[in-house]
């Protein structure tokens, strides 16, 4: 077959811009294991597992179970996928179908400004909002609850800006077809367009878990840090993300390597979670 | 469109080579405590002004991050909030500085103040209302910081406690969010840098340092060495420093900055 030279060359440039895209993970990944190698020759990985506590300063009895810090960041993750994707897809159902154009354009701006906001933005609006109220309810306010309020606004516009793009990318002939058949418009949209459309709302909303589950700079705010199981919405959580921000400055040696062993759990965890997906086409 | 592509590239190398090629300036690099580097920055500025041809870069880090970079070399000062530790020896300290930490409460809090023996009880849990320290009647809100902690290691080391014996109602980071914390619940108690405090009142923050074992918490009292809870504020250096690394040493101890450390509402090391 013919090929200009031109397509050629720009075929190894951007082969390689993609190699180099795709290795960052494993180079970032294999970063982690070596940084974090001492607690997994040593057998201290078995600790994460089998401790109940996280003391790892203590002089008398040090302690290294990550097991209620995994449990906080699925928990913040879920509460706050259960709090944005309802509204996320309603708002795009909205947007879509219902909406003027002014607003529509008013909405995708509003959205946009509102994933661009930096997260230590919204974890002290957090701190100095959601908290107080909650803890008129229930001290002491930094809770699982408040983070999963924040960490749900912050995952909103994910969620609501790929539900649109797919909503726009399919066939509309089915809907107009379903029109035709002289269904309701809510029918239209809830058994046609939405069905339709599934794949990548729901590439969409794991884009969103996978967002929540490693953010840090907001939850670290809200959360109350305390490392044990919760019990209640109410109670305070300390997801990984967390304990590696609090204490990765101030580590020395063996509590780094501990800390960089629990960043690659939480990532092992995430994997696992993209795992779960069907696989099924992209948008 | 092709050639201006190359130029800006060409451009671009050319400026990198310049930036990098400057040898005339002889740079100090200083990385850690976030507590110390404020300080340092500012007196840099000024030893900079004084003497051109030293270029000095500031970067923070942790305490633990400025004692492994001066050891390892990759920093030619480390900045460390806390007493250099068992194994840490053949560094040299110069302290610049000390810092107290007083414990904070919500303004709406009337208790004045707390002995070493009623805190350990509140951070063990054995005291969990207000009202059995004479303030009105109300859950005690315990806030703790994360461990490693410099501010952490001081409080513990004035209360004699392990971290484990600490039974916190939710941890906090650094000192922002502690007096976040504090000033959002009207009975919550922690306990943050004195100067960070203070200038927090000062603009107007709900918050309100207490005393501790009836000494105020405040800088004339950590000048005057009554204060129980005080930190230094060091500056570590390995033993081959470079002459400038040494004279900048020298400028930070001598009365030029005293000024400096004042404003930050630090206490000049006495000499």
């Amino acid at each position: 077959m013919f090929r200009h030279r031109n397509d050629r060359g720009l075929k190894w440039l951007l082969s390689g811009v993609a190699l180099i895209c795709g290795s960052l993970v494993i180079g970032i990944v294999g970063f982690l294991l070596v940084e974090a190698w001492p607690v997994f020759s040593s057998g201290q990985i078995f600790a994460f597992f089998s401790d109940g506590a996280w003391q790892p300063g203590s002089d008398r009895e040090p302690q290294f179970g990550i097991t209620p810090m995994l449990l906080a960041s699925l928990a913040v993750t879920l509460l706050a996928t259960a709090l944005a994707v309802p509204p996320g897809i309603l708002a795009a159902i909205f947007q879509i179908y219902y909406s003027p154009k002014w607003l529509a354009t008013f909405q995708d701006r509003a959205m946009e400004l509102l994933a661009g906001v930096p997260s230590i933005i919204f974890g002290f609006w957090g701190l100095t909002v959601i908290v107080p109220i909650i803890n008129q309810i229930r001290p002491p306010g930094q809770s699982l609850l408040a983070g999963g309020i924040v960490l749900g606004l912050m995952i909103l516009p994910t969620v609501s800006l790929t539900t649109r793009a797919a909503l726009q990318a399919i066939d509309r002939s089915l809907v107009y077809g379903g029109a035709a058949l002289g269904l309701s418009r809510p029918r239209q949209i809830f058994s046609i367009a939405l069905p339709a459309a599934r794949s990548g709302i729901l590439s969409g909303c794991m884009l969103a878990m996978t967002r929540a589950i490693g953010e840090t700079m907001a939850v670290v705010m809200v959360c109350g840090n305390i490392a044990k199981i919760p019990h209640s919405i109410f109670d305070p959580v300390r997801p990984v993300t967390s304990t590696i921000a609090l204490e990765m400055g101030y580590a020395t040696e063996g509590h780094r390597s501990l800390l960089y062993a629990a960043g690659f759990v939480l990532v092992v965890l995430t994997g696992f979670l993209l795992l779960l997906r069907r696989r099924e086409p992209v948008l | 469109m092709r050639h201006s592509f190359h130029l800006l590239i060409s451009a671009f190398f050319v400026f990198l080579v310049m930036s990098c090629s400057d040898s005339s300036v002889e740079s100090i690099v200083i990385t850690g405590s976030t507590t110390v580097a404020p300080v340092v920055a500012d007196a840099a500025l000024r030893f900079e002004e004084a003497n051109p041809g030293i270029r000095v870069e500031v970067q923070t880090g942790g305490s633990s991050r400025g004692i492994s970079d001066a050891k390892s070399g990759l920093a030619d000062l480390g900045m460390a909030s806390r007493d250099l530790k068992p194994g840490e020896e053949d560094l040299t300290s110069h302290c610049i500085a000390i810092d107290g930490v007083g414990l904070i409460v919500n303004r709406q809090n009337d208790v004045k103040g707390l002995t070493r023996e009623q805190v350990i009880q509140i951070y063990r849990k054995e005291i969990t209302d207000w009202s059995e320290l004479g303030g009105k009647a109300g859950g005690i809100l315990v806030a703790n910081k994360a461990d490693g902690r410099g501010t952490l290691e001081v409080f513990l080391k004035y209360l004699g406690l392990d971290s484990a014996d600490i039974k916190a109602d939710v941890i906090v980071g650094g000192n922002q969010q502690a007096i976040k914390t504090v000033a959002g619940d009207p009975n919550a108690i922690g306990y943050v840098s004195i100067g960070a405090a203070a200038s927090e009142i000062s603009s107007g923050t709900p918050i309100r340092l207490l005393e501790s074992d009836g000494v105020v918490a405040a800088t004339d009292s950590v000048a005057k060495g009554q204060f129980p809870i005080t930190r230094p504020l060091l500056l570590v250096s390995r033993s081959d420093t470079s002459e400038e690394t040494g004279r900048f040493i020298e400028y930070i101890k001598s009365d030029a900055v005293k000024d400096i450390i004042e404003s930050h509402l630090y206490v000049p090391a006495s000499k």
